[in-house]
């Protein structure tokens, strides 16, 4: 299990290896145990390819920490200076991702472990008005439950940094905020996390601060890719911070809890199932002759059976300082990922606005949208098709 | 992007009449690989610091790619008189002041400019140096060839270093 996931996570580096690895895992665990490898090392120095038609970091593995900042454009900013901007910050991502210090880096020592470093930038329609070009995405319409605050919504330019380690996120965001800030205002910055690598196997559903099995629902394979990619190898990102009422989660027995998702909380499997990935049976009846799916249960309203129409959720939680009662400030920063959030996201968010038990658990306090465009070729730059 | 533009123009191509072709293709960010036969000196991860005005420097890895020492003795930009600096005690202090003989470049060696260390001094910009211009600069070797690269200039608080033209006294930039 350990060797194994260590050579998942280094991908590329060590792919070569890591059939043969596999191949002889079961003789080598017969024999006396050879010297412990050295899993530190491989985590710290995985990397994930920055350039490619795609941006990473999207339909990457998501890494166990993770910096959302948005930026504020001032009044005035043209195309040229975004243009400006993004090629430094597109070098600095290009080189922080390889395990290299930036130009200029004044703590190169801190790049030096890259640990599954990605940044993808998103851009948000008030980018697009600035550079004078129709912008792809438009901000989401008001939703009876939103509680938002200004603090952790909008934005014109977007950075989602995310690693397997805390110091190498927080190195990445001092670098890309210090070459940013001649250019535009730190709007927001949110940060989460998830379950830290090696404590679960890579791909297992991760739980949030709610104790749910978070992503269940997501696409893979071919129709992960065909419902989060555009032909030009741009997306979309709805990102909401939102709030769990925990002090009232906790007044709630298992079965109250369940009921309001649909699925058990221990095993992730709907309540008509046994097994997590089991397809809801929203037909089936429970020995009371009840849908066994409650009507209006989480899963019930935010069910998607058109593979195109599914989006992908790639969350990470948050917690910040409790207040001097002891109540929680915890969280989920939901990022959704999909082609078109008019097409795919819109009609899931407003069954959920509508009517959704979980309702009463959750408040979104934050909202922000914005385009995730094409990734770049070595030579190039992410935004370049839009800027220059 | 990399901004690891790297053009070098060999005396002998210079001299062939190829120096107009060599600068009309410096205009792009783009990488370009030097010919296999002759690179004597290329430069690596160049970068400028921007300033609104006033003095500012260069930066980045002189490599040596031959078998002999090669040695720079000037400098020059479209945007700025340029010299030739090192870092020195003088007097009790640090202080930046040209570099006597140019800078030496031992044979497949590299010598890295950087901040607090050697470095490529702009005296007098014509205009701001914003984050993310792209400045051209020509290194003239000790046998008369020259070398073309492009440095992006970047949002920098350090490299403030007192600069002491002549050997009598030092001055804050």
């Amino acid at each position: 299990m350990t060797l194994s996931r260590r050579h998942l996570l280094a991908g590329g580096t060590l792919g070569a290896g890591a059939g043969a690895v596999a191949g002889g895992l079961g003789v080598a665990s017969l024999r006396a145990a050879p010297a412990p490898p050295d899993t530190a090392a491989d985590f710290g120095t995985a990397t994930v390819a920055y350039h490619g038609p795609r941006q990473s970091g999207v339909t990457t593995e998501p890494p166990a920490h993770a910096a959302f900042v948005a930026f504020t454009l001032p009044a005035g900013t043209d195309r040229r200076a975004l243009g400006r901007m993004m090629r430094l910050l597109s070098d600095d991502a290009a080189r922080l991702t390889r395990g290299e210090p930036a130009l200029g880096d004044t703590d190169a020592e801190l790049a030096v472990l890259p640990a599954r470093l990605t940044v993808t930038f998103g851009f948000g329609p008030g980018l697009y008005r600035a550079a004078g070009v129709k912008s792809p995405v438009t901000d989401l319409p008001a939703f009876r439950v939103d509680r938002l605050g200004p603090q952790w919504s909008g934005g014109d330019l977007l950075l989602q940094i995310c690693a397997e380690d805390p110091l190498t996120v927080t190195h990445a965001q001092r670098m890309l905020i210090k070459d940013a800030r001649p250019f535009a205002a730190v709007r927001w910055v949110q940060r989460g996390f998830r379950r830290s690598p090696g404590v679960q196997r890579t791909g297992f559903t991760q739980r949030n601060v709610l104790g749910q099995l978070d992503g269940t629902a997501n696409p893979t394979g071919a129709v992960l890719d065909a419902a989060v990619w555009r032909p030009d190898g741009s997306t979309t990102l709805v990102l909401r911070r939102i709030r769990a009422e925990i002090e009232k989660w906790d007044l709630l027995s298992v079965g109250d809890k369940e009921n309001a998702v649909g699925r058990r909380m221990i095993s992730g499997a709907p309540l008509s199932g046994t097994n997590e990935h089991d397809e809801p049976d929203f037909a089936a009846l429970d020995g009371s002759g009840l849908p066994s799916m409650p009507e209006h249960a989480h899963v019930t309203r935010a069910h998607v059976t058109e593979p195109a129409l599914k989006i992908l959720r790639r969350p990470y939680n948050y917690d910040e300082a409790p207040n001097a009662a002891g109540q929680p400030d915890s969280g989920l920063i939901f990022a959704a990922y999909q082609a078109d959030i008019v097409r795919q996201y819109l009609p899931i968010q407003q069954r959920l606005a509508e009517k959704d038990l979980l309702n009463e658990w959750i408040t979104p306090i934050g909202s922000a949208v914005f385009a995730i465009p094409p990734g770049c070729a070595a030579s190039g730059w992410v935004g370049e098709e839009v800027l220059s | 992007m990399r901004f690891r533009t790297i053009v070098v123009v060999a005396a002998a191509l210079v001299a062939g009449g190829l120096a107009a072709c060599g600068d009309s293709a410096t205009g792009t960010a783009t990488a370009v690989p030097a010919a296999p036969p002759a690179a004597a000196l290329t430069v690596k991860d160049p970068w400028v610091k921007a300033v609104d005005s006033g003095m500012t420097a260069a930066f980045g890895t002189l490599v040596n790619n031959t078998g002999g020492d090669v040695t720079v003795v000037g400098a020059s930009s479209p945007v700025s008189p340029v010299e030739l600096h090192e870092m020195a005690m003088q007097d009790g202090a640090m202080v930046m002041r040209p570099r006597a003989g140019g800078l030496v470049i031992k044979a497949g060696g590299t010598h890295v400019l950087a901040p607090g260390g050697d470095h490529l001094m702009l005296m007098k910009p014509s205009a701001a140096i914003r984050p993310g211009d792209e400045l051209k600069f020509t290194l003239t070797l000790g046998d008369g060839g020259t070398v073309s690269f492009s440095a992006v200039a970047k949002p920098f608080a350090g490299a403030g270093e007192s600069y002491a033209p002549s050997a009598m006294a030092s001055m804050a930039p």
